[in-house]
C-alpha cells in the first residue's frame, strides 16, 4: 500500500516537474517532437549502405520509427554488430571496402533484392557520391541525403568557394586563381595583408605550404614551396591565401527539406584535431556568441539555399580569436560528430533527414533551434597506439565496456570479442556527453573516459582523458594546433607519459593501497581488515620515488559524506552491492578516505575517494607491482611493506633491453623477408625487412647506418608487435 | 610480561633476540604517540632483569647469530643485489611471524682450523612462520656464513625442519645460496646431502616443497631443488649445475660462462630444471608467496578457497569469436585462458620452456585449479618430448595435492620428426598420458578446436576418466585432419574436393564425439566460466579408490 503510493508520488514529480534534458538518459533515438504523431510509416525498408556505429546509430532512428531495416556486409564483417543489429543482412563482398562497402553495384543489388525503398548512406564511403545517390533513385529508392547537385558542387573545393562567395559568404582572403611569380605573389599579399599561406594548387600533406609573415619570409617562402611542390607533384602553380593564426574548426549544422526550407542548429566546435582529424569536439563553442552564431548560420543557410540543398548538411568555417571566421567547406552528408547537436537541441538529425527524404516539411523552425540546453561534448576512442604516431591498432577486444548512465550516450558498432579490422576506419566509439554546462559536460566526460575499459587493442582514451584536464582546454582556449603543442612527440602521447596532478597521485596511491589491502585479506581467507598496515609504494617501479603510508580501517563517524554533485544515491546504493570497508589511508601529508564502492570488475574498480566516486582501471597486476590507468594516464606501481621496501635499494636495475640497435616489428604479423645478412654493412634507409600484416605489406628500414649483428627472425615467421627481428652491431 | 610487550609494540613479537635499548628505544618512540591512558604499561615494560648473566650470555650468542658472517661479507652480498638469509626470510613471511629453530646451532669439525671457525646456525636459517596466514616452513642458507656451505649440522636443521613440517603437514620453501658441501667435514658433508634427499623424496606428494635458488647451487646440492616440486631462479645471481665451467672446459673443452651454464635463461628456457624465474629477490619472494597461496598445505588439507570478486556467472563473450575461421591460423590459448579463470590470472609453470603447452595454477570462483592447455600460437600446439615432460610433471603435482584439473585441447597431434622420435617421444608422450590417466582429481576438459589422433586421447579425454569433457561448437575430434584423411581413405578417388567435404561433414565438428557420449555437452564458448565453476563446484567431492598397490611403473 505504501509502497504503491510512494510509486504513484514518484510518478506524479516526474509529471509535473521533468528533468532537464541534460539530466534524462539521452540515446541516438530521442524522439523529436514530430515523431510523437504516428501517421504512416515513412519507408518500407531502409537499407543503410554503411557499416560500424553509424550504421547502428542510423538503424535504431529506423527502428524507433517502425521502418524494418538492411544492414550490408562485408565477409570480414559476418559477426559485425550492425550485421546482426538489422532485420535483414545481405553479404555484398570481400573485405576491402572498395570490394564491398564502395561496391556500388553489389548494393544496388541488396537494395533491389530486398526491396529497400529508402538508402541511407551514413558518412564516409558512398555518402558523397553523386552518382551513387543517382543510382539509388533510379533503383526506385529514396535517396536519404542531399541532391546530386549540391553534392557536386560542394564536394569541388575551387567550385564550392566561388560558391560561397557569389552567397556573401565570408571566404579566406586571397586570389582565386594561380600566382604568375614571387612578385605578383606579393603583390597579392600586400592586398590582403600579412600574414599569407603559399599554398601549392596541387597540395596536400603540408608539403609545398609556408607561412610568411612579411615580405622577405614570402619571396623566401614562395621560391622553397614552388620547388617542392615541383618534385612532391610535379605541380609548381601556387596559390596565395590570408594564413588564420590559431584557427578554430567551427560548423553549423543545417537541414533543409525539399520545400526550400533550410535552418541552422548551434555550432559545433571541432578545434581538437590531430593530423586533420577530429578527436574531441563540442557543442555550442565556447568562442562563439550569439551574434557571431546568427551571422555564420545566416551565412550557412544562404549557401544551402544558392545550391538548393535539402537534408543534412554542414558548413564548416576558420575561425580566429577575435571571431572572424571563413568558409572552409561544406560538408554534404551526416558528420560524424552529429550526436552533440542532438544532445543540446533534443532533435533526432536521422529522422530528420528521413522524414525530409520522403518529402515531408520540416517540423521544426529556427527560433526552436536557437533555445539550445547545455552543453555538449563528443570524443571519438579509436583504437590506434598514440604512442607509434596513432598507427591503427587491430585485433578483438579482449574485455570491453562502454560507460553508462544519465547524460552518456556511447555511439559504436562494437561489442566484446569484435574485431578492430585494418579494412576499415578503427574508430571504436563516439562517446557524448550533456550536461547543464560546459563544466558538467567536461565532468561527464572525464568520469565516461575514466570507467570506459577497452582491452585488446591499443587505443587513444588515455590520450583524450588527460585533454581534458589541460588548463587551456579547460579554459576552451583551444586551436587546431592544441595536440600538436601540448603532445609534440608520440613519446608525450604515450599513456604511460601522460601527466598527473599531484592531487590524482595521490588518490592512485590512496586506491592502490584500498586494491592491495582487499587482495591481501582475500588471500588471507577474506574478512575485513582489522589492524593497520603499513605499506610503501614506488611509482614507476625501480628507482622511482617511495612513498610509505599507513591503511586503517576508517572509522565510520568521521567518514566523509558524499557530496551532493556525486549523488548522494549512489553511495547507499552501493553500500548493497558489494561495497568494501571504508578505509583509512595515512600519505606523508595527507588522510584521504577510500572505499570500493561496489559493482567493479577485474579491470573496472568503481571506488570513492573522499565520499567522492572515482573509477580506477586495473591493466595487469603482479605479485609486487600493479598496473592502473587513473585519469587517462597509465602508471605501475610497486607495493612493498616498510621491510622489503628499506630492502629494495639493494635490488639490481632491471635489465632493459637497448632497443636502439635493432630492428623490431610495428606490429604482429608474418615476416615476408629479410633483406641483410650478419656481417653486412648497411645505411640509413635501406631496406632491411617486410612484415605482413592483415595483407598490408610494412617495410622496415634502418635508421642509421651500421653493421648486421644478427637476424632474429626467418622469413615466414610469424612475429609479434615489438619482436626484434634484426639486430646491430 | 615478554609477550605483552610483544603485543603492544609492533615490530617486537619476532623472538629474534632483540636488544633492550633497541626495544626501549621502541617503547619511547610508541609512548610518545600513545594514548596518555596507556601509561600504565610503562611498569610492564620493564627489563625483566636488572642484571642476569645467564640470559645476558644468551642473548650475546643470539646476536652474534644475527650478524651472520660479519657486516663486511653482509655488504658484499648486497652489493651482488643479494640479500641476507634472514632478510630473505622477513621478506618471505608474514610480517613479524617468522620464528627461528636452531639458531644456536654449531659445527662439530675439529679438522683444517674448523674449530676456531665457528658460527651460531652454521650458514642456514630455519624455522616457520605464515604465509597469507597459514603456516609454512622454511630453510634460508646463508652465504656470508662460511659461504653457506653444507655441514652436517647444518644438513640436520635442514633435516629437523622437514621431519616436523611433514608432521604438521605445511609447505617447505628452500632459499639455497650456498657454495656446497663443507670440504673440511669430507663424507659428513655428503651424508648430510643424502640425508636432506631422502627426506625430498619421502615428503614428496606430502607437503608441497618449493626451492628458490638465488646464488650458487653446484654439485650435489642442486639435486635437493631437482626433488622437489617447483624450482625458481632470480635472474643474473643465481645459478646451477653439476659441474662448473672450468670443470667443462678441462673435460670437452667447451668455453661456456656460468651464466650461460647455468642461469636462470639456461634453465627456464633450455633445460627445463626451473618452472620459472624472477628479476630480482624480491619480486621472487613475492612471487613464492603467491604460489603457496594457491596450494593446500599438505596432502590432507583442503583445497584453498578464497573469496572471488569475479562473479562465477561472469560471460565471456571474447570467446565466441577467438577461434579463427580459417583453420591454419593460431590464436592465443593463453589468452582464453585468462578470460575464462578468476580475474584473468594465472600463476604460470614453465612459462617459457616448450610453450607449445601452458601449464599454470588459477582460480575458478575461488577453488584452485591447475591449467593445462595446447599453445596453437607454438608449434600450432602440437605435443611434443618437453612438452609433455612439462605438462606431465604439473599434471601429477596436481593430483598429489588434489588440485583439479582444467584442460583446455586444441592439439593437431605429436610433433613428427626423426629429432622427437630419436628422442624418444613415445616414452615421454607416455609420460602425459599416464600422468592425466593416474590422476583421481576432478579432471575438466575443454575442447576449443582440434582433438586429432592419439593427442586426442592423452589431452584429459572422457576415456582417461575425464569427469566434464565440453566442447565448443568448432571443436573437431578425428584421427587426424581432412586433407591427410581423404589421401588415405580416397586414393585416386575422382572427386577428391567432394570428398573432403565429406569428411569434414563428418568430423570437423564435435557431433561424432558427442553423439557417443565422448563429450558431455556442446557449449557456446561465452558460456565456457560458468559450465566450468558449476561442474567444479558439483565435483568438489569426487573420490576414487584404487586397488592397493606399492606404486604404479611410470614411464620414466
Amino acid at each position: 500500500m505504501r509502497r504503491r503510493g510512494l510509486h504513484a508520488l514518484l510518478q506524479l514529480a516526474s509529471v509535473a516537474v521533468p528533468p532537464p534534458l541534460w539530466a534524462r538518459p539521452f540515446t541516438a533515438s530521442a524522439p523529436c517532437a514530430a515523431a510523437a504523431a504516428g501517421g504512416p510509416r515513412l519507408f518500407r525498408k531502409l537499407l543503410v549502405a554503411n557499416r560500424g556505429e553509424i550504421a547502428v546509430r542510423v538503424m535504431r532512428t529506423a527502428k524507433r520509427l517502425g521502418i524494418p531495416t538492411v544492414a550490408v556486409y562485408s565477409s570480414a564483417d559476418a559477426a559485425a554488430v550492425h550485421a546482426r543489429f538489422a532485420d535483414e543482412a545481405v553479404c555484398i563482398g570481400p573485405p576491402p571496402s572498395t570490394a564491398s562497402y564502395l561496391n556500388a553495384e553489389a548494393i544496388l543489388e541488396a537494395v533491389r533484392k530486398t526491396g529497400a525503398d529508402a538508402v541511407h548512406p551514413g558518412y564516409g564511403f558512398l555518402s558523397e557520391n553523386a552518382a551513387f545517390a543517382k543510382a539509388v533513385e533510379g533503383a526506385g529508392a529514396a535517396w536519404v541525403g542531399p541532391p546530386e547537385f549540391a553534392v557536386e558542387k560542394m564536394g569541388d573545393k575551387v567550385e564550392s568557394k566561388k560558391f560561397a562567395a557569389a552567397a556573401t559568404v565570408n571566404t579566406i582572403p586571397g586570389w582565386a586563381g594561380v600566382t604568375r611569380d614571387a612578385e605578383h605573389a606579393l603583390e597579392v599579399a600586400t592586398d590582403i595583408g600579412f600574414p599569407v599561406m603559399i599554398k601549392a594548387s596541387a597540395g596536400g600533406g603540408g608539403k609545398g605550404m609556408r607561412v610568411a609573415w612579411d615580405e622577405r619570409q614570402l619571396r623566401e617562402g614562395y621560391e622553397l614551396a614552388t620547388q617542392e611542390a615541383a618534385s612532391a607533384f610535379g605541380d609548381s602553380r601556387m596559390l596565395i591565401e590570408k594564413f588564420i593564426e590559431h584557427p578554430r574548426h567551427v560548423e553549423i549544422q543545417v537541414l533543409g527539406d525539399k520545400h526550400g526550407n533550410v535552418v541552422y542548429f548551434p555550432e559545433r566546435e571541432c578545434s581538437i584535431q590531430r593530423r586533420n582529424q577530429k578527436v574531441i569536439e563540442e557543442a555550442p563553442s565556447p568562442l562563439v556568441t550569439p551574434e557571431m552564431r546568427q551571422a555564420m548560420g545566416e551565412q550557412a543557410v544562404a549557401l544551402c539555399k544558392a545550391v538548393g540543398y535539402h537534408s543534412a548538411g554542414t558548413v564548416e568555417f576558420l575561425a580566429n580569436p577575435q571571431r572572424q571566421f571563413y568558409f572552409l567547406e561544406m560538408n554534404t552528408r551526416l558528420q560524424v560528430e552529429h550526436p552533440i547537436t542532438e544532445a543540446i537541441t533534443g532533435q533526432d538529425l536521422v529522422e530528420h533527414m528521413l522524414r525530409v527524404a520522403a518529402g515531408e516539411r520540416l517540423s521544426i523552425t529556427q527560433d526552436q533551434l536557437l533555445h539550445f540546453s547545455g552543453w555538449a561534448m563528443e570524443c571519438r576512442v579509436y583504437a590506434e597506439d598514440p604512442a607509434r604516431g596513432f598507427l591503427p591498432s587491430i585485433g578483438r577486444l579482449q574485455h570491453y565496456q562502454e560507460p553508462q548512465g544519465p547524460g552518456v550516450r556511447c555511439d559504436s558498432g562494437v561489442q566484446e570479442g569484435s574485431e578492430i579490422s585494418m579494412y576499415y576506419d578503427p574508430m571504436i566509439s563516439k562517446l557524448v556527453t550533456h550536461g547543464p554546462d560546459r563544466a558538467g559536460a567536461l565532468a561527464g566526460m572525464r568520469a565516461a573516459l575514466d570507467r570506459y575499459v577497452i582491452r585488446g587493442v591499443q587505443h587513444n582514451a588515455p590520450l583524450l582523458r588527460s585533454v581534458l584536464d589541460v588548463p587551456e582546454f579547460v579554459a576552451g582556449n583551444i586551436s587546431t594546433a592544441f595536440l600538436k603543442e601540448h603532445y609534440p612527440t608520440p613519446e608525450a602521447s604515450a599513456p604511460d607519459s601522460l601527466p598527473l596532478t599531484p592531487g590524482q597521485e595521490d588518490q592512485l596511491l590512496a586506491l592502490t593501497a584500498m586494491l592491495w589491502v582487499g587482495r591481501q585479506q582475500r588471500l588471507a581467507g577474506g574478512g575485513t581488515l582489522q589492524d593497520e598496515v603499513q605499506l610503501v609504494l614506488t611509482m614507476g617501479g625501480h628507482g622511482g620515488r617511495q612513498v610509505p603510508l599507513t591503511v586503517r580501517p576508517a572509522d565510520p563517524r568521521f567518514l566523509p559524506s558524499p557530496s551532493p554533485s556525486s549523488g548522494g544515491g549512489a553511495r547507499a546504493a552501493a553500500a548493497g552491492s558489494g561495497a568494501g570497508q571504508g578505509l583509512e589511508v595515512q600519505l606523508p601529508h595527507r588522510i584521504l578516505y577510500v572505499r570500493d564502492a561496489g559493482g567493479s570488475t577485474a579491470q573496472l574498480v568503481r571506488a570513492e575517494v573522499d565520499g567522492a566516486p572515482v573509477s580506477l582501471q586495473v591493466l595487469a597486476s603482479g605479485p609486487r607491482q600493479l598496473k592502473l590507468q587513473h585519469c587517462g594516464a597509465h602508471r605501475l606501481v610497486q607495493v612493498d611493506t616498510p621491510l622489503s621496501a628499506s630492502l629494495q635499494r639493494h635490488m639490481p636495475p632491471p635489465q632493459v633491453e637497448d632497443y636502439s640497435k635493432t630492428i623490431r616489428s610495428p606490429m604482429p604479423g608474418t615476416l615476408v623477408s629479410v633483406h641483410v645478412r650478419p656481417g653486412q654493412r648497411v645505411s640509413a634507409g635501406d631496406e632491411v625487412a617486410v612484415v605482413e600484416a592483415m595483407k598490408m605489406r610494412n617495410v622496415l628500414r634502418c635508421e642509421l647506418e651500421g653493421v648486421v649483428a644478427g637476424v632474429e627472425a626467418a622469413a615466414g615467421a610469424v612475429v609479434g608487435a615489438d619482436q626484434v627481428i634484426v639486430r646491430f652491431k | 610480561m615478554l609477550l605483552h610487550v610483544g603485543k603492544a609494540l609492533p615490530g617486537l613479537t619476532a623472538t629474534l633476540p632483540v636488544t633492550w635499548a633497541a626495544a626501549t628505544r621502541l617503547a619511547t618512540r610508541w609512548m610518545s604517540t600513545a594514548d596518555p591512558m596507556t601509561q600504565r604499561h610503562d611498569m610492564e615494560d620493564l627489563p625483566p632483569y636488572a642484571s642476569n648473566p645467564k640470559w645476558e650470555r644468551v642473548q650475546a650468542a643470539k646476536a652474534e647469530a644475527l650478524l651472520g658472517g660479519g657486516a663486511q661479507r653482509v655488504a658484499k652480498q648486497h652489493a651482488k643485489g643479494k640479500l641476507t638469509a634472514r632478510e630473505r626470510l622477513q621478506v618471505l613471511f608474514d610480517p613479524r611471524s617468522f620464528r627461528e629453530a636452531g639458531g644456536l646451532v654449531q659445527h662439530r669439525c675439529h679438522d683444517f682450523g674448523m674449530e676456531a671457525q665457528r658460527y651460531f646456525g652454521d650458514g642456514v636459517v630455519t624455522g616457520s612462520g605464515t604465509v597469507f596466514g597459514r603456516p609454512v616452513f622454511a630453510f634460508s642458507q646463508d652465504f656470508t656464513v662460511a659461504g653457506g656451505s653444507l655441514s652436517e649440522s647444518h644438513a640436520a636443521k635442514i633435516c629437523r625442519l622437514m621431519d616436523r613440517a611433514v608432521a604438521a603437514g605445511a609447505p617447505v620453501v628452500g632459499l639455497n645460496d650456498s657454495g656446497g658441501a663443507r670440504i673440511q667435514e669430507g663424507v659428513m658433508s655428503l651424508a648430510g646431502y643424502a640425508e636432506v634427499f631422502q627426506r625430498n623424496v619421502d615428503a614428496s606428494g606430502v607437503i608441497p616443497q618449493l626451492s628458490l635458488v638465488m646464488g650458487p647451487c653446484a654439485g650435489g646440492a642442486v639435486y635437493s631443488p631437482a626433488l622437489t616440486d617447483f624450482t625458481f631462479m632470480v635472474r643474473h645471481s643465481s645459478y646451477m649445475f653439476l659441474t662448473g665451467p672450468e670443470v667443462v672446459r678441462g673435460v670437452t673443452m667447451e668455453e661456456v660462462t656460468q651464466e650461460q651454464l647455468g642461469g636462470a635463461a639456461t634453465h627456464t628456457t633450455k633445460s627445463g630444471v626451473a618452472h620459472g624465474a624472477f628479476d630480482n629477490e624480491l619480486d621472487a619472494l613475492s612471487g613464492m608467496r603467491e604460489l603457496l597461496s594457491f596450494l593446500p598445505l599438505s596432502n590432507r588439507g583442503a583445497l584453498p578457497r578464497t573469496p572471488c570478486s569475479d562473479p562465477a556467472g561472469r560471460m565471456c563473450p571474447f570467446l565466441d569469436y577467438v577461434v579463427p575461421s580459417n583453420e591454419l591460423e593460431a590464436y592465443d590459448m593463453l589468452a582464453v585462458v585468462q578470460q575464462v579463470v578468476d580475474e584473468g590470472h594465472v600463476f604460470e609453470i614453465m612459462r617459457d620452456y616448450a610453450q607449445n603447452i601452458i601449464t599454470g595454477f588459477a582460480r575458478l570462483d575461488g577453488r584452485t585449479v591447475g591449467v593445462v592447455a595446447n599453445q596453437p600460437a607454438v608449434l600450432a600446439g602440437c605435443l611434443d618430448i618437453d612438452a609433455s615432460v612439462k605438462a606431465a610433471r604439473f599434471v601429477r603435482f596436481c593430483d598429489a595435492f588434489n588440485i583439479p584439473l582444467l584442460t583446455f585441447v586444441d592439439v593437431p597431434g605429436f610433433l613428427p620428426g626423426t629429432a622427437q622420435e630419436y628422442g624418444g617421444i613415445i616414452r615421454h608422450g607416455a609420460k602425459l598420458l599416464y600422468a592425466y590417466a593416474e590422476a583421481t582429481v576432478p579432471k575438466l576438459t575443454v575442447i576449443t578446436r582440434k582433438g586429432y589422433g592419439g593427442a586426442y586421447d592423452v589431452m584429459s579425454s572422457k576415456h582417461l576418466r575425464g569427469d566434464i569433457n565440453l566442447s565448443w561448437p568448432t571443436g573437431q575430434i578425428a584421427v587426424m585432419g581432412s586433407k591427410g584423411a581423404v589421401e588415405i581413405l580416397f586414393r585416386g578417388h575422382p572427386d577428391i574436393k567432394a570428398a573432403e567435404a565429406d569428411y569434414e561433414e563428418k568430423f570437423n565438428n564435435p557431433f561424432q564425439a558427442a553423439k557417443v557420449g565422448y563429450i558431455d555437452d556442446v557449449i557456446l564458448p561465452r558460456l565456457t566460466r560458468q559450465r566450468l565453476c558449476a561442474e567444479l563446484e558439483t565435483l568438489a567431492g569426487k573420490e576414487v579408490w584404487r586397488p592397493q598397490r606399492k606404486h604404479g611403473n611410470m614411464p620414466l
